[in-house]
């Protein structure tokens, strides 16, 4: 079984963490958008949803919920497309009821996580993205501990939003990467500014600028901050691929260099 | 009296090893008290089947468990029952979904009833991981200091008493890496060893998701009268598919629920006034949940740059700016809240 464990991560070639100690600064949403650029600069990208009581990735990505299928080598991930680009593995396929409450304590959570993380084949990527929920706990250790049987863990990309609020729930996930010895890839700051579609006044609701102070305080590199916009919590929300509709957006660019400047770093690690 | 369901502790859980594919059933995502170490299929701790099952034998712990000790509640539960009877209302602060304004909508929650100074108001913040409370109620650098009858809670006013996690680190860098047994252990120490002393309200700032932290809140509070919960959503439905998850838990559990507040519901731009969804309600938003699982919808309060800014500064956004349409908002839900609580309290007397 073991060889059968190391063989389903052998073929990815580098994993990322996203994560940020606040909820609801939009992981799943910063996850989902990289994937949809790199899968756009012709990478094969898989993601691994971690967060089991608040599985979003496959509604953001409009799966619905099929059935997982059994493989020799494991657990098949779900695919967004025939060309298979684009893996996807998350509890939410797993439940019968999808309003279900999963009201688990650490443990279970645990061995769930341990089994995504070494039965899932997830065949030849170039990018596996692990989302995650907010904090600090049984998740973050479990699949940190898990991956690093299995195989090398690039870094972590922490999420924040700009306000002050956000940013000290983040100042401790960094502590968390340092005592855990993961490598920060940068900081991206999300919902940074809100450009009105009627007048253009940008109105910085969740503040300004807290993403690319943290990252100067820590020491970090910043990757480049979001904005709030009407049209990709949209995308998000009706599942359809932002990077394909609004390729003229400012949102596009800011993701699409965050995405740029990932891969090269990833490149040159 | 409404005690909340105790039955929390039991599990027949027989999933607790490895999953093998399929679906998880309503079975499998019931919770079970399975501790870290136990062998495969461990029924759990408390279950019926507790060390005499066949994935029992050779397990240390056996014997205990077929005594039934682990079976017996935690005396921990009792004791906070006797701690908290100076406690008039309890209410907790719930979302399936992180980053929709709990902690926010707690903090202004526990200013604006302790803005009637005749009223006793504490606030409690069992988000182990991620506390935001200390900021928001501008305690930040704050120390508990310890009394002959326990902790002492920070108090921003005579009448308004914080307790969180936050005020025992001793820098903003530190990170609380912990899992659940020792997160449990603390909100039972909040809860037993916190000198509240005689209060109106009680109320409890919770992380999301339906995990350690929220089953314990709730057993260790099951001795005790629970007003209910107000849960916490943003319009969008990436926010509402964990916010039902969440309801589903509070029905598991039995805890009522006295509404829903959808927060950050529209976006009035201050140059041109016009609205903007920023979180577009695509599925209806809260309202069309609420009807649909007929709860009451306690208020809608939309985006404002000045919430977040107050929220940053430690201020209450409710004094900053009273006259603002997300600060009426917020009264009014108060409000429903206060004659919820004191419904509740007319219906126990007409009853017993």
């Amino acid at each position: 079984m073991e060889a059968n464990n190391d063989g389903s991560m052998s073929q990815v070639r580098h994993v990322v963490l996203v994560l940020s100690g606040k909820g609801g600064v939009g992981k799943s949403t910063i996850t989902t958008e990289l994937a949809l650029a790199l899968r756009h600069a012709g990478k094969k990208i898989g993601i691994l949803d971690v967060d089991l009581c608040g599985p979003s990735i496959p509604r953001m990505l409009s799966i619905g919920r099929p059935d997982v299928h059994q493989c020799d080598s494991g657990w098949v991930p779900v695919y967004t497309d025939a060309a298979k680009t684009l893996a996807l593995m998350s509890i939410g396929f797993l439940l019968e009821d999808p309003d279900e409450a999963v009201v688990w304590r650490g443990p279970k959570k645990t061995a769930m996580i341990g089994q995504f993380v070494s039965d899932v084949a997830w065949g030849e990527l170039d990018v596996l993205l692990v989302d995650t929920p907010p904090g600090t706990s049984d998740e973050h250790l479990a699949v940190l501990e898990n991956l690093k049987k299995h195989s090398r863990v690039d870094g972590a990309i922490l999420v924040t939003t700009p306000q002050a609020v956000s940013t000290g729930d983040v100042r401790r996930e960094i502590t968390f990467c340092k005592k855990t010895g993961i490598r920060i890839l940068g900081i991206v700051e999300n919902m940074s500014g809100f450009v009105c579609p009627h007048c253009s006044e940008c109105s910085n609701i969740f503040s300004k600028g807290g993403g690319e102070e943290l990252a100067k305080l820590t020491g970090s590199i910043f990757l480049g901050a979001v904005p709030l916009d009407p049209l990709l919590s949209t995308s998000i929300e009706e599942g359809k691929d932002f990077i394909q509709s609004f390729p003229d957006s400012a949102t596009f660019s800011a993701i699409s260099s965050i995405s740029q400047t990932l891969l090269e770093s990833l490149q040159t690690a | 009296m409404l005690n909340l369901c105790p039955s929390i502790q039991v599990s027949t859980c027989a999933h607790t090893g490895t999953f093998e594919g399929g679906r998880l059933s309503q079975q499998d995502t019931k919770m079970a008290d399975v501790p870290d170490n136990a062998p495969e299929h461990c029924p759990g701790t408390t279950s019926e089947q507790a060390g005499k099952s066949s994935s029992c034998a050779g397990c240390p712990n056996q014997k205990i468990c077929a005594s039934g000790a682990t079976k017996a509640p935690d005396p921990a539960i009792a004791e906070i029952g006797e701690k908290l009877s100076t406690v008039k209302h309890k209410i907790l602060v719930l979302s399936g979904k992180g980053g929709v304004g709990k902690s926010t909508f707690s903090a202004h929650l526990a200013h604006t009833l302790a803005s009637d100074s005749t009223k006793e108001v504490a606030l409690l913040d069992v988000d182990i991981c991620g506390p935001s409370i200390p900021r928001i109620m501008g305690l930040e650098g704050e120390q508990v200091h310890q009394s002959g009858s326990g902790w002492s809670p920070v108090y921003v006013d005579d009448n308004l008493a914080v307790m969180s996690i936050g005020f025992l680190l001793s820098s903003p860098d530190d990170a609380v890496i912990w899992r659940g047994p020792k997160k449990n252990g603390m909100i039972k120490q909040f809860l037993r060893d916190v000198d509240w002393g005689d209060l109106d309200y009680l109320i409890v700032d919770t992380p999301p998701g339906t995990s350690d932290e929220h089953l314990s809140i709730v057993q260790y509070l099951s001795s005790t009268h629970v007003d209910g919960a107000v849960i916490i959503t943003t319009p969008q439905e990436v926010s509402l598919q964990d916010v039902r998850k969440e309801i589903r838990f509070c029905q598991k559990v039995k805890l009522p629920i006295i509404g829903v507040v959808e927060n950050m519901s529209g976006f009035v731009c201050p140059s041109c006034k016009n609205t903007s969804q920023i979180f577009p309600p695509t599925s209806g938003g809260a309202e069309r949940m609420c009807a649909d699982l007929d709860l009451p919808l306690l208020g809608k309060v939309p985006l404002d740059p000045r919430i977040a800014r107050s929220c940053d500064e430690g201020k209450s956004f409710i004094n900053e700016v009273p006259d603002s349409p997300a600060a009426k908002v917020y009264q009014s839900i108060v409000q429903s809240i206060q004659d919820y609580c004191s419904n509740r309290v007319t219906e126990e007397q007409s009853t017993s």
